[in-house]
């Protein structure tokens, strides 16, 4: 076996060999231990309740899963297209930062009551909106960071051919902020779940994993309420698995093998700085 | 829109650059860069600017590529205005950065020009073909930026400035980055190529050997406020007969002597400290 395959291996390897660990771990604490239902339902029991309860799962993760997605997309082409405006126009940019700012501190979720009333009692538009907008923020923050991204050489290259603003736009500007825009977009598709997930517990149509999960709490049915949590798990896994694959799928393949694997760090600076740095500069012609 | 526009392309007639009493001062800093200067770069001649940091001869060529606007004097390039020679694409410029796209295959990189000026796209393809023969990088098309070197990027570089066979180049150290070995592989190379295109040159350098190798003629300028000292002619024979066996040539010895000389007008040479 090379050493290639073998690194492989341990890295698929170890943590499935860890999940399995703490699967087992948790049934044997809780058969040994007599841990009572509602403080810990074994991996068997929610097990169990996931095949019991398969097609009412399937629906749940697919009602969640559609009113994230929804959000997730529509927030995704908002978040970009005024970050687009923003990095264009100084007045877009100056009337959008303490709008973004706000909307950032605000806890989203707790907006859910709030849009339930708004939009009808039997209404998805109110957890599509909350799904939305927690999926806007980091959308548009990375993006407008990314569209400030154009070296100097090539600004002045641009001037040099004589490009047209929109020209510029096309071939500099969004390319170089492309990584920025789906870092944002990857950290937002988890955001989308949880929001869409959450927006659940405060009322609205029924059907979704986050007013399934409540109302089995409330009937004591702790083993099914963690079979729909699993539920949850799958579902936010699924849209960060696929964000990723789409960044890689349109990232040129030569940009992989030279570190874009450092995504996590650059993630965590990129969120964290960039409200603050705001200073225009926009010589883009 | 062809490659061959006889309108644009048949000024070999004109003189490529006449800068008649050329100033800029930057009032963010209050730094006057250029003051008066005047020079001629005759079609197909090769001139080097050279001078101390801060003499002003990277802004001198910005702004015969219309990257910055003069604050007094006035500029032709081929007869017309510095802006009317940029939007007619007049001239290829080349940087000490190579500045290709990371995202965009080398070849990509070397049609965008022509890309943006709405060339077809099988003639773009022919084209880029060419000029990696002419860069010597045939088998690299396909390639990203990334996996090539320093010296091959820059070479890229200089192909794409040449994408749309400009009868003025506008060079800005653009070997300023590389080593020596593969600096003087490329000042080699790059007089083959001129010869090849017969454009003119103009060649912001720190270096005297290679100001003193590559032209015809070496601009010397001194800073605070930038401005021309003198003009030094060089004559070690046409461009393409310029082999490498010529840096030991005593030809080519004296005149790098003229120009250092020439550099430290003025102020006493160093190592001729009185003392």
């Amino acid at each position: 076996m090379s050493a290639r395959s073998r690194d492989t291996l341990v890295r698929a390897g170890a943590p499935v060999a860890l999940g399995v660990f703490v699967l087992v771990a948790w049934q044997l604490i809780v058969t040994v231990g007599e841990i009572d239902d509602y403080l810990l339902p074994s991996p068997l029991s929610i097990a169990g309740q996931v095949v019991e309860f398969w097609p009412s799962l399937v629906a749940a993760v697919g009602s969640t899963g559609l009113n994230a997605l929804i959000g997730l997309v529509v927030g995704s082409v908002v978040g970009v297209g005024i970050a687009l405006l923003a990095s264009l126009s100084r007045v877009v940019d100056y009337l959008s930062a303490p709008l973004v700012a706000g909307l950032a501190v605000v806890p989203i979720v707790a907006l859910a009551p709030v849009l339930n009333t708004m939009f009808g009692a039997d209404s998805e538009t109110g957890r599509r909106t909350i799904a939305g907008l927690a999926v806007f923020v980091p959308v548009f923050i990375n993006t407008l960071r990314g569209l400030r991204q154009t070296a100097p050489v090539h600004r002045d290259l641009m001037r040099s051919y004589a490009a047209k603003p929109g020209q510029v736009v096309r071939v500099l500007t969004i390319p170089a902020a492309r990584p920025y825009i789906f870092t944002g977009i990857r950290i937002a598709s988890s955001l989308a779940v949880i929001s869409a997930l959450v927006a659940e517990y405060f009322g609205g149509p029924r059907g979704g994993l986050g007013s399934l999960i409540s109302s089995s709490a409330a009937t004591s049915a702790y083993a099914r309420a963690w079979a729909y949590v699993v539920g949850g798990i799958v579902l936010g896994l699924l849209f960060f698995v696929v964000t990723s694959a789409l960044e890689r799928l349109v990232t040129p393949s030569a940009a992989f093998p030279h570190g874009t694997t450092d995504s996590t760090t650059r993630t965590s600076s990129t969120s964290s700085t960039n409200l603050s740095n705001t200073a225009p500069r926009k010589e883009l012609t | 829109m062809t490659l061959h526009n006889p309108s644009v392309k048949s000024v070999q007639t004109t003189d490529a650059v006449v800068a008649t009493g050329v100033s800029k001062v930057f009032d963010a800093a209050g730094v006057t860069a250029l003051d008066g200067v005047d020079l001629v770069v005759r079609a197909g001649e090769f001139v080097s600017l050279i001078g101390p940091s801060g003499c002003g001869k990277s802004t001198l060529l910005r702004l015969i590529a219309d990257l910055d606007e003069p604050s007094g004097g006035t500029l032709q390039i081929f007869g017309k205005s510095a802006k009317q020679a940029r939007i007619d694409q007049d001239y290829g410029i080349a940087f000490q950065q190579a500045g290709l796209l990371p995202w965009r295959t080398v070849a990509a990189n070397i049609e965008l020009p022509l890309e943006l000026h709405g060339f077809p796209k099988a003639q773009r393809a022919d084209r880029s073909r060419e000029l990696l023969d002419l860069v010597g990088l045939s088998d690299f098309g396909q390639r990203y930026p990334d996996e090539l070197s320093g010296g091959m990027q820059q070479r890229i570089a200089i192909a794409r400035a040449l994408a749309e066979k400009p009868n003025l180049l506008l060079m800005d150290e653009p070997f300023g980055a590389l080593d020596e070995m593969t600096r003087e592989r490329m000042q080699t190379e790059l007089t083959r190529i001129c010869a090849e295109t017969g454009a003119a040159v103009v060649f912001v350098t720190h270096s005297i050997p290679e100001a003193v190798f590559l032209s015809d003629r070496v601009v010397v300028m001194s800073p605070r406020p930038g401005r021309i000292e003198t003009v030094v002619p060089m004559a070690l024979g046409p461009a393409h007969e310029r082999g490498d066996q010529i840096r030991e040539d005593p030809t080519f010895f004296s005149m790098v002597t003229a120009v250092r000389e020439a550099l430290h007008q003025g102020a006493p040479a160093r190592g001729t400290d009185n003392r």
